[in-house]
């Protein structure tokens, strides 16, 4: 039998204007287990926790019930005063008679009346407590991100600054992500890679840091503090440690027909190449799909032109196991299909485009050098008509139901750049509404507006013919003056919405974290922990998380690492100990469990089984302590009633809802 | 089926029906405080039992409550999609549905049971449901058709 203690909360007036806390105690006094009972002022307090401590010590209570507050507010003070006096934190539970009792009830005989239920059912569960201890695991003092892009980056050389050791994973050849294919970046106007490119650099050179570009992580499993990771290393088929970046190869490559995805397919690309000329690594990938040699077993150009002899076309890809104390996703974005989006004749004018084609258009670096030109006829446009949320805030279920967020920016920028550059040139923006909150932002709108007389018509543009003429015709509709615009354009330029990155669903089943309708990574609390997933060691970096400009992505980078070092800071990880654990003897070993469990926390070993009359070796449920997170889900699943939760236990439920419908 | 005349009835004392309410530790047992901390009242006769999880509710609680002599069930987790380990108010919404139609089936009405989904901001949603299905076992009275199942001490 448990010696517990009842201890009742005035909360002030809080609770004892409503409750009668002495009929509390009094009534308390009666419950079986129950030795000794008492009210306080305030239990919270310092004088009330040494009430609680000393009762512990005096009366030796093996059980406590606070009946006070929301466990949610204090159920950590108490908990930590009792485990003070010597008593397992575990054997104390609270009795929510404030937020549940006298803060909703005005009459006192009924709030009353509630709490005494409210204790009983509480007295009647510790009664049934055991003592629990949280166990330890230790912590791989390195972490894992995964893409390249400034979110990345960024996350890591924090990391990487406080000491710890931090791997980078990027998928394509190069680190710099979607910020490397830009020209100039808002609201400053400097160029992306001006400020992009150190950043790159530093990463590559920092001695805590390793990148793997051209690869994949394959593999998760684990728990927090104690990943491990399986990465696919694509084979490059060049040699990194010989391979100088001359260049020489994608030079002299025969094969010239791949469309460059840096340039969004504007250009041609070597089947030997590197992205852009500042990769990071500076070292070339073999295309193996465009390149003659694999595709025909002659050629071999790159190998003999290589000063390094670093070709190397039997190379494969390697899968490398790593361990990391935690992991950030930073997979960022990707500009959506217009494939369903005819009626702007994406498809079938060279002349409209996306704005990530025109970023690259008007880069010097870029397919027309920097020179502003239809791709159609090479001349430059005279009038150009920007459309902005292609695809967001969409009703219908062609598009994304959220804002993009980055796109009247882009554009204002978009729009101001040629105007300042081409001054004879005509530039009209469709809006639905411009949205600049942040910082210099709304001035920034305002200068294209102002003082480049960029012309913004709010309203929506139905259709883009294409003219035999080779003009576009864009009809609007300027839904303040209220009425149709025709506009015959040259060049229209699409906002596209942003999505998130197509391998991020992928992504996120590996690292069970979770993600949301629209593919984005979950945070875990949308307003108080948003740089973490709701899986314990997942961080969430950049516009995978949800749309964001440079600015939001490199502090948001910076959170995320700051949150990873001081999970890698620590030595050993407390875990929960209200976990599942399966009844051996019960347990038949047919996985209802492990199908349920969200954590893959559930095993089956063959274990010797001991029982009356039973002693034998079976298949069993075990369950990972470090990975379980306790909610329950396989003890329901359970056909066998094998499995139970500690803290949280059948019989502790089912005497709470015996002491409620007494 | 014969309707029992429980003891209350007998004694000619005031019924007041006995709700039990599971709550997911991380949004509905928050909403719960919430709606305290508002100060949206809703009827004493909804006693709460705090669980990591609406996943955790095993049908057999339920079963117990009924068989104890409650009026009324309700389990409250997070909406779809935000439940904090993901996936388990998608279970608990199939466990529900399944058991809600058996317990329809031996007499326990379906207007008797309730899933609901309550976030943490949702404090007047949480305190508004109580008041509703509060008001909806009133209207149905004492659950006397499970007589036959219920113990009697
Ligand atoms: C047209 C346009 C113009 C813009 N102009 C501006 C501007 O002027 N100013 C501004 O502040 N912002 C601008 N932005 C926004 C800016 O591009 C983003 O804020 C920024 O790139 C986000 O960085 P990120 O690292 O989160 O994502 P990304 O840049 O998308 O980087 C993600 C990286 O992860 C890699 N990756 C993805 N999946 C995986 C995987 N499974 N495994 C390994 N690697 C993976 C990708 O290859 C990529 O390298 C613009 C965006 C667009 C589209
Ligand atoms: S309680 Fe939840 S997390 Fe733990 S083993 Fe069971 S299903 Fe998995
Ligand atoms: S569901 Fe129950 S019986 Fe089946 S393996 Fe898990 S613990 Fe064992
Ligand atoms: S935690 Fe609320 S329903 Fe799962």
């Amino acid at each position: 039998m448990q010696r517990i203690g009842v201890f009742v909360c005035h909360c002030g007036s809080n609770i004892a204007a409503t409750v009668d806390v002495k009929r509390v105690v009094e009534c308390a006094r009666l419950e079986p287990g129950v030795v000794f009972a008492e009210d306080y002022q305030y239990m919270c307090s310092e004088a009330g926790q040494m009430k609680i401590a000393d009762a512990i010590k005096r009366e030796g209570l093996t059980g406590v019930v606070v009946c006070s507050c929301s466990p949610r507010m204090h159920e950590a003070t108490f908990r930590k005063c009792a485990e003070g006096a010597g008593l397992n934190p575990y054997m104390l539970e609270i009795a929510n008679i404030r937020e549940q009792c006298s803060w909703i009830h005005k009459d006192m005989e009924t709030a009353t009346e509630k709490a005494v239920v409210l204790m009983r059912a509480a007295v009647a569960k510790v009664n049934l407590n055991v003592p629990l201890k949280s166990g330890e695991s230790r912590v791989t003092k390195r972490a894992l991100v995964i893409g390249g892009g400034i979110a990345g980056i960024q996350t890591a050389l924090d990391i990487a600054e406080a000491g710890y050791e931090v791997d980078i994973v990027e998928k394509t050849p190069s680190i710099g992500g979607r910020m490397a294919q830009l020209d100039k970046t808002f609201p400053t106007l400097d160029c992306s890679a001006c400020i992009l490119t150190p950043k790159m650099v530093e990463a590559a050179a920092h001695e805590k840091i390793r990148i793997f570009t051209y690869s994949e992580v394959e593999k998760v499993t684990g728990f927090v503090g104690d990943f491990t990771v399986d990465i696919r290393k694509k084979a490059r088929s060049v040699d990194i440690d010989k391979c100088t970046g001359c260049g020489v190869c994608q030079e002299k490559c025969p094969s010239k027909t791949a469309k460059s995805e840096f340039n969004r397919g504007l250009s041609k690309r070597s089947a030997i190449y590197t992205p852009f000329a500042q990769a990071v690594p500076n070292v070339p990938v073999i295309d193996r799909e465009h390149c003659i040699k694999f595709k025909t077993g002659k050629c071999g150009v790159c190998s003999k032109v290589c000063p390094a002899g670093a070709i190397d076309y039997e190379m494969r890809d390697e899968i490398i196991t790593e361990k990391y104390g935690a992991i950030v996703a930073a997979t960022g974005f990707d500009m959506i299909s217009l494939d369903k989006y005819d009626e702007y004749a994406y498809k079938k004018s060279p002349d409209v485009i996306t704005s990530l084609e025109l970023e690259r258009i008007m880069n010097a670096a870029g397919p027309t050098g920097g020179h502003l030109e239809r791709l159609s006829d090479g001349k430059p446009p005279k009038n150009i008509v920007f459309i902005q949320c292609v695809g967001s805030r969409c009703a219908d279920k062609r598009g994304k139901s959220y804002c993009s967020k980055i796109c009247c920016m882009y554009t204002a920028k978009h729009a101001m750049l040629i105007r300042d550059k081409y001054p004879d040139t005509n530039v009209t923006v469709f809006y639905i509404d411009v949205r600049t909150p942040g910082k210099n932002f709304d001035e920034f709108y305002r200068r294209a507006v102002e003082e480049y007389h960029v012309n913004y018509i709010k309203g929506q543009v139905g259709k883009v013919l294409p003219q035999p003429d080779g003009t576009l015709l864009v009809q609007g509709a300027d839904i303040i003056d209220g009425r149709q615009v025709l506009i015959n354009a040259d060049m229209v330029v699409l906002a596209a919405a942003i999505e998130p990155d197509p391998t991020a669903r992928k992504l996120a089943t590996m690292l069970t974290a979770s993600i949301d309708t629209n593919g984005f990574l979950t945070e875990a609390h949308p307003k108080l922990r948003p740089v973490e997933s709701p899986t314990a060691g997942i961080f969430l970096s950049g516009v995978c998380q949800g749309p964001k400009d440079i600015p939001e992505t490199v502090s948001q980078a910076g959170a995320a690492a700051v949150k990873v070092i001081g999970l890698l800071s620590k030595d050993k990880l407390l875990t929960n100990p209200c976990t599942a654990k399966a009844d051996e003897l019960m347990c038949n070993g047919c996985s209802a469990c492990a199908n349920v469990c969200p954590y893959g926390a559930i095993s089956y070993e063959d274990r010797e089984v001991r029982g009356i009359g039973v002693r034998e070796v079976r298949r069993v449920a075990v369950v990972n302590g470090a990975l379980c997170q306790g909610c329950g889900a396989c003890t329901v699943a359970c056909p066998s009633g094998a499995m139970d939760l500690f803290g949280f236990s059948n019989r502790q439920i089912t005497a709470e809802v015996d002491a409620i419908c007494r | 089926m014969q309707i029992e005349k429980t003891a209350h009835a007998a004694e000619n004392k005031e019924w007041k029906p006995m709700i039990v309410a599971f709550c997911c530790n991380w949004c509905s047992y928050a909403g719960a405080d919430l709606a305290g901390s508002s100060r949206l009242s809703y009827p004493a006769d909804v006693k709460i039992i705090r669980v990591p999880c609406s996943c955790r509710v095993n049908p057999m609680f339920i079963l117990r409550a009924f068989e104890r002599g409650a009026d009324g069930v309700i389990i409250c987790g997070c909406h779809p999609g935000d439940c904090h380990y993901t996936t388990g108010n998608y279970y608990t919404r199939r466990r529900m549905a399944l058991l809600f139609s058996m317990l329809d089936f031996i007499g326990v009405e379906n207007g008797r049971t309730r899933v609901e989904w309550v976030s943490a901001a949702e404090g007047a949603k949480f305190s508004a449901t109580m008041n509703e299905f509060t008001a909806k076992i009133r209207s149905l009275g004492e659950n006397v058709r499970l007589g036959d199942l219920r113990c009697r001490n």
